[in-house]
């Protein structure tokens, strides 16, 4: 029952993603400017990270856990740089 | 999945529950990044699923390995709070290089700069 029930829930929740993530990818191809494009690549981030999450749990191992931090970690930098270089035309002055 | 057969019921439901509401919100969050018209409305889509989306997910898999391990694991604390600290400044700065971006081009969506914030900005 409980694996059954798990099995459903995570393929569900895996699917859900997988859209959100497709619809992230759209808006970084459609702009229509860079800001856009930023923003949609922020929530691109935070879904894969919470994609590796859920592969985890199917898998039942928490090695995918350190992945996802990793991932996280890099999308706050990025994003920061992007925006930075948005409001400045340079990252590092 | 060789492993969640062991699970009690009660922890396999709250676990797809959670499961289902933070998939679902983050989902809603990416259709509200789709749909809305201006980037000022768009920047407030994705925080969904950053939020209770993130949260959502983290809380059913700190359910799922407690209970699978039979010992706490905690750890996914740290990305709940890394990403909750880090989303309103990333977006904030986003937000104000737009704003500087529409200024400098003199867009009619963003209000001029008045003098309290050119005050603000003496530096």
């Amino acid at each position: 029952m409980s694996a059954v029930v798990l099995f459903w829930s995570l393929l569900i929740a895996q699917f859900m993603l997988g859209i959100a993530m497709a619809i992230a990818a759209f808006r970084i191809i459609r702009g229509p400017r860079a800001q856009d494009r930023i923003l949609a690549l922020d929530a691109l981030y935070v879904n894969a990270m919470l994609l590796l999450l859920l592969y985890g749990m199917r898998t039942g191992s928490t090695l995918y856990f350190e992945a996802a931090l990793v991932i996280s970690l890099l999308g706050f930098v990025s994003t920061v740089a992007l925006a930075k270089f948005l409001m400045r035309g340079e990252v590092i002055e | 999945m060789t492993a969640a057969s062991d699970l009690p019921v009660w922890a396999a439901l709250l676990t797809s529950f959670l499961l289902l509401l933070g998939a679902g919100l983050t989902l809603t969050g990416a259709i509200g990044l789709l749909r809305l018209k201006t980037f000022y409305e768009r920047v407030h889509a994705p925080t969904l699923g950053a939020t209770w989306g993130a949260a959502g997910i983290l809380l059913a898999s700190m359910i799922y390995f407690t209970v699978l391990q039979a010992r706490p694991v905690l750890h996914e604390v740290l990305v709940a709070i890394f990403v909750t600290v880090t989303t309103p400044v990333t977006l904030m700065l986003l937000a104000r290089a737009a704003i500087y971006r529409d200024r400098a081009e003199g867009s009619s969506l963003v209000p001029p700069q008045t003098v309290s914030e050119t005050g603000d900005r003496a530096e």
